[in-house]
């Protein structure tokens, strides 16, 4: 997995509430589109006019669309993003989008997971300061820049102010060395069989279905 | 201290702790499906990498399949998509249930149906809805992809466990009043973040009097609450439920299982970290105005003045009107949510006293072969096709529109499902999520309905 240490990168906000994982990423493309193309119809039926990611041009009501928002590599988001399905295309549709990192006041739990198994930085921070940060970012005419420092748990607004967030530590880890999940699991392999063997004689039934 | 239902299920299920309160849980069951797992079986062989316990999962078709009637008219894509589940199951020793054969059919159906849900048992599905298997006390939650993959190589999955919140229900379910109005009326409540960190138990005497199918309702909308795990306690009519299911433990298996079960109700002075109630005594029937769960309102009421301007835009409501009275274009009785032969009853005791509006295009579609089968059984097919509505096969079908199965742009739909999202239905379509008895009430009527005023 790709490491996460630190970001400086410019910053785009979009803080609706509860953005859902199917205006992420519409079901059609979860089938049918491949795996690297899905940037290009992330938030398509609010990005593009007709809603349509392949006949729409730039919606420029949608605030993601402004210009001073083009290369952004740091979303910020509004309460319960990422709510809704589990589909992780939503997660790599905003990575296709070139987003490295999404802050909000609060995510949908298993698209939250799912940002840390592709090397995408999930932050919670408190809801008046995503709306501080979001609010400066879409008053601003050209770029502004946030910089994230994962070792030290703080995003630095560009007038220096640090915010504090927490983190699962083995989340923490696992960006900061770009380790691999499953390869982790596999060295424990003796404990599993281990717990497996235990268990088959406290519950045979689990393993007689 | 006491411990609750959740706490005795996850405690049982750590393997290991890694550290920062991440542990490893073990997988009792998994399931999957062709959309969520069309990528697993390639990237799992491109890392070299086997399935590891193939027992302890299972396979099914649901969100691409047709729900035409006889299957007719498949798009070519997704017989390749069900093509390569039905080839990646055999190759890896997975149970796969065919489409339109026994024991097939949307995996929150079939789960429980099959006896493979068990209580106490974690189960897993690369799906946001497996909360509704919690309705037998198990813990199960959704994932995502990855650790699909996890699961199918480890048979383990790394969690943090979550808080807990307990959800009272007192009082008891007036007439046209269901577990889908009960849990709308708490997700509008206490929001569609509301149950966020939490594993949610739902307790009180009007969950204890639910019959096993209805608590299923009520667990399979805890995502819509914001969390990923809801329970009820199992009890006499989880056993009586799940005893001589197919996969369900047989013999010596089902009497150590039963004393097992038996002790995993949350001990009397258990505490949560957070408490809410509802009263469903007075509790009207519910139906949503908006584009998110936590937009509902009781029927017989006038559509709020809310600051969410796109959203009643988007459905093309007018604040201050009565809701009840807007015409509507489809209606859909089916989903994880609500197409359980308890469900199909409800809606055809409504369907008996009228016919489909001329105007209106409306499906029922059973959630798994065993219901369709149980249903027509029973005559309820009968029911629904002399009032109007379509029979179709099993599948998720216009609940998500994976198939092509889709509401029209700006067409209006009260549907039984889970999610009333911008374009959910398909672009454009715009979704009033209701009970299977409102469902067919509004089918009937041509228009949102109180389904009070049917006989029900
Ligand atoms: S019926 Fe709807 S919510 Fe349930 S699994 Fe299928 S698509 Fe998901």
């Amino acid at each position: 997995m790709q490491k996460f240490t630190t970001l400086t990168a410019p910053a785009a906000a979009y803080l609706k509430p509860n953005v859902d994982t199917d205006l992420v990423i519409r079901v059609e493309r979860c089938s049918r589109t491949p795996r690297e193309r899905l940037g290009d119809y992330a938030f398509e039926m609010a990005r593009f006019t007709g809603g349509n990611g392949d006949s729409g041009a730039p919606d420029p009501a949608f605030p993601l669309n402004r210009p001073q928002f083009a290369g952004a590599g740091i979303l910020v988001g509004g309460v319960n993003f990422g709510c809704g399905s589990s589909r992780e295309m939503a997660v790599w549709a905003i990575a296709g989008m070139g987003f490295r990192c999404v802050i909000a006041p609060s995510f949908g739990e298993i698209f939250y997971g799912n940002c840390f198994q592709n090397g995408l930085l999930a932050i919670r921070l408190p809801q008046a300061v995503v709306e501080a940060l979001g609010g400066a970012l879409l008053a601003a005419a050209s770029p502004v820049s946030l910089t994230v420092d994962l070792a030290r748990q703080v995003v630095i607004a560009p007038g220096g102010a640090e915010h504090r967030f927490e983190i699962d530590p083995l989340r923490k880890t696992g960006l900061l060395e770009g380790l691999d999940p499953i390869g982790l699991t596999l060295r424990r392999e003796a404990e599993i069989a281990a717990w497996q063997a235990a268990d088959r004689a406290r519950r045979p039934w689990i393993y007689n279905a | 201290m006491g411990m609750t239902l959740f706490d005795k299920v996850w405690d049982a299920h750590v393997i290991a702790e890694l550290g920062g309160g991440a542990q490893l849980l073990h997988v009792d069951r998994h399931l999957i499906h062709e959309l969520s797992s069309s990528r697993a079986f390639p990237d799992l062989a491109a890392r070299g990498l086997k399935l590891r316990n193939p027992a302890l999962t299972i396979g099914s078709t649901d969100h691409v399949v047709t729900t035409n009637p006889g299957r007719a008219g498949a798009a070519p894509w997704t017989i390749r998509m069900i093509d390569a589940m039905r080839a990646e199951c055999a190759g890896a020793g997975v149970r796969y249930f065919d489409v339109g054969e026994d024991g097939s059919g949307i995996l929150h159906v079939i789960g429980p149906e099959l006896g493979f849900t068990l209580p106490g048992a974690t189960v897993l599905c690369a799906d946001s809805h497996t909360c509704t298997n919690g309705a037998l006390g198990a813990l199960a939650f959704g994932i995502g992809a990855s650790e699909l993959l996890h699961v199918l190589a480890t048979q383990t999955i790394v969690q943090s466990k979550p808080g807990t919140l307990r959800a009272n229900f007192t009082g008891s379910l007036p007439r046209g009043v269901y577990a889908k109005d009960m849990i709308l009326a708490l997700i509008g409540r206490v929001g569609a973040a509301g149950g966020s960190g939490y594993a949610v138990e739902y307790a009180g005497s009007a969950v204890r009097a639910l019959e096993v199918e209805a608590r299923m309702t009520l667990c399979n909308l805890s995502i819509e609450l914001g969390a990923k795990i809801g329970m009820v306690a199992p009890d006499e009519k989880t056993y009586a439920y799940l005893q001589g299911r197919r996969l369900a433990p047989k013999g010596r298996d089902w009497d150590a299982a039963l004393a097992h079960w038996q002790s995993l109700p949350g001990d009397a002075d258990a505490r949560f970290d957070r408490e809410v109630g509802l009263d469903v005594s007075s509790l009207a029937p519910q139906i949503t105005w908006g584009t998110s769960p936590e937009d509902v309102m009781d029927v017989d009421a006038s559509i709020p003045d809310s600051p969410k301007r796109d959203a009643l835009d988007y459905m093309g409501l007018a604040a201050g009107r009565p809701i009840a009275g807007t015409r509507v274009d489809r209606v859909f009785i089916g989903s994880c949510t609500n197409s359980r032969l308890s469900d199909l009853r409800i809606a055809a005791a409504v369907a008996r006293s009228g016919k489909v509006a001329a105007h209106v295009e409306a499906w029922v579609v059973p959630g798994s072969i065993g219901v369709k089968r149980a249903a027509e059984a029973e005559g309820l097919h009968e029911v629904f096709l002399e009032a109007g509505f379509q029979w179709r096969e099993p599948g998720c079908s216009l609940c998500v529109g994976a198939n092509g199965e889709l509401v029209a742009p700006q067409a209006r739909c009260v549907s039984t499902s889970n999610r009333n999202f911008v374009g959910r239905q398909g672009p454009g379509a715009r979704t009033h999520l209701a009970s299977p008895a409102m469902a067919a009430a509004a089918a009937l009527a041509g228009e949102i309905a109180d389904v009070r005023d049917f006989p029900v």
